[in-house]
């Protein structure tokens, strides 16, 4: 048996308040274990009564190393690393991965999968709102979004069993392209999709928007200003609510978003109701995507003809030799990439997702860093909730929107 | 290279007689781990990098001179453009001083940086792990720290490998 330690002030001395010293402020642990921390978070809280003095998050308690695995993995099966990253996006973790992959060896991609691309990941991004849609509703005690928000959600997880016979870790993005084409009745489940999904989002405003409760608890609550944002490196919805119009599929565009019309939405005050307002007016963007992609959808190969990174399709391994030597050679040994790095950045839900990927000549990557969004959101954190009660906290990190998987990688 | 870096590029060049590598259009400029507070606030001051995307570092052991890269990715949201600094850090000792008060989010990057790498920054304002547990000995990112895995077990050798595993023994 190791020893049990007795936990001292001193560790923490000069992230606190005199007062906490003294014994005047009281220091209380939120989490680890807390069903409003949204994981496995410990937020170490020094109160004057219910306010909040000082907030110093405590972090890694979901740290699985997938950094260092994935250097120890060739390249095809070092993507599966990162769907288990921020679980409610892995299809635009898998999109950001193989865009830095595809960067790296120079390898281009066909329209259809694309196309493809683009759909399933806005209807993740949908997904991934209704997630935080729903169990900040729980926060705020709306429950009944929680059971509205997940009725959709199912809807979408069933779509992406239909393409890839995974709800959740899908890996169905690949260097090159997609795993295979999809099937006849995926167009039919968008559809549907798109047919119902805007009445829905209508539902879940009328019952929230204006409801007086919601606007007594978000209004003015964990203000967030632009230098603080942008110090601190927040992106995605939170930079945008605050009044930067950022968002990396209109400024820097990939997977061909260029082609599509849609806005992205802004709020200059930079309290949780205007994240709460972008989010939802987001999940409206995104659908207009979705249409649009579905209807310029090309037909075509879903994946690239190069056979130095992209395995031949299973028909023509029996009749063609170079076809199962290439299979052979990529599924034992991989492809190499070469001595070189790369920055690759997509815009997942909660922010800007980018990679560092460093080849050394071999298959296997040298260093991946996954700079994900959830980490430095949250970094933030201790800045606005000062001067907030308790339980406005719980709000204000509903509104951050993080996911655990995503800050400990 | 974007025409846009050039000017910024070049004024490195100048004052910080900084070297630059160019791959798949991405600028790698290198600087010296002293220059590097200077180079971060000329690049956020005059040329509007707002924001620090990245902060990490890589290991190139067995090389020891230098051992490490530190890794900065600068984004431009006014002008839309991003360029990346480097620091060789040796080995030995590796210390890198702190841009905890150009970026505020340097902070935690920095702090797991010295949590995974063991690369310290001066002046750093919390140096305390971040990721991993307090008492926890090594840096995990470093090529030298192994990966360690889970021997696989079979029916011919289930309890010979059981009698190895670490168990909590009473």
């Amino acid at each position: 048996m190791s020893q049990i330690e007795e936990v001292g002030l001193d560790k923490f001395k000069h992230l606190v308040s005199e007062r906490a010293l003294t014994g005047e402020t009281m220091l209380l642990n939120m989490g680890p274990q807390h069903p409003s921390t949204h994981g496995v978070l410990r937020l170490l809280l020094e109160l004057d009564g219910e306010i909040i003095v000082n907030c110093i998050p405590d972090i890694g308690y979901l740290h699985t190393g997938i950094e260092k695995n994935m250097e120890a993995k060739t390249y095809q099966k070092a993507e599966v690393m990162t769907d288990r990253l921020d679980y409610m996006n892995p299809i635009g973790n898998n999109l950001a991965y193989v865009m830095a992959v595809e960067k790296l060896v120079d390898l281009d991609v066909p329209a259809r999968a694309q196309g493809l691309r683009v759909i399933l990941t806005e209807l993740q991004r949908i997904s991934s709102h209704l997630v935080w849609l729903g169990t900040s509703g729980l926060d705020l005690a709306a429950m009944s979004m929680f059971l509205y928000c997940f009725r959709e959600r199912e809807q979408i997880l069933d779509i992406f069993e239909l393409v890839s016979g995974q709800r959740m870790m899908t890996t169905y993005f690949r260097p090159g392209g997609v795993w295979r084409d999809v099937p006849v009745e995926f167009e039919k489940a968008v559809r549907d999709f798109i047919k119902i999904f805007p009445k829905r989002v209508d539902q879940y405003e009328t019952l929230l928007t204006k409801n007086p409760f919601l606007l007594d608890r978000t209004l003015g609550i964990g203000k967030l200003d632009v230098a603080t944002a942008l110090s601190f490196g927040v992106t995605g919805p939170p930079l945008r609510a605050s009044g930067i119009d950022w968002d990396l599929r209109k400024a820097r565009p990939y997977c061909g978003y260029e082609q599509y019309d849609f806005n992205v939405p802004t709020r200059t005050e930079g309290d949780t109701y205007a994240r709460y307002l972008v989010r939802v007016q987001e999940m409206r963007e995104s659908l207009k995507i979705v249409e649009q992609a579905l209807n310029k959808l090309p037909l075509g190969p879903v994946r690239s003809g190069n056979r130095k990174f992209v395995t031949p399709p299973r028909s023509e391994i029996g009749v063609s030799m170079e076809s199962l030597i290439h299979h052979f050679k990529l599924w034992t040994e991989g492809f190499s990439a070469p001595k070189a790095s790369i920055y690759s950045a997509v815009e997942s839900p909660r922010g800007e997702l980018g990679l560092l990927l460093e080849g050394d000549g071999g298959p296997k990557p040298y260093r991946v860093h996954l700079r994900t969004p959830s980490f430095d959101n949250l970094a933030v954190l201790s800045q606005i909730v000062k001067g907030h009660l308790v339980a406005d906290l719980v709000a204000i990190l509903s509104s951050i929107d993080i996911v655990l998987g995503d800050i400990d990688r | 290279m974007d025409k846009k870096l050039e000017p910024i590029v070049k004024s490195l060049q100048d004052k910080f007689s900084a070297t630059f590598e160019e791959f798949r259009d991405e600028v790698h400029l290198f600087v010296k781990p002293e220059q590097i507070v200077d180079a971060l606030t000329l690049l956020r001051d005059e040329y509007n990098f707002e924001l620090l995307s990245a902060l990490t570092a890589v290991d190139y052991y067995p090389q020891e001179t230098p051992r490490f890269h530190v890794v900065y990715q600068l984004t431009s949201i006014a002008k839309n453009l991003s360029v990346q600094i480097r620091v060789p850090v040796n080995g030995s000792s590796p210390k890198v001083p702190t841009a905890t008060h150009v970026y505020d989010v340097a902070n935690w990057r920095e702090r797991e940086l010295l949590d995974m790498f063991g690369i310290e920054f001066d002046g750093h304002p919390d140096p305390r792990r971040i990721l991993s547990p307090e008492d926890m000995e090594g840096h995990p990112l470093r090529k030298d720290f192994p990966l360690g895995y889970e021997e696989p077990q079979f029916t011919f050798n289930f309890d010979e490998i059981d009698l190895r595993k670490p168990y909590a023994k009473e």
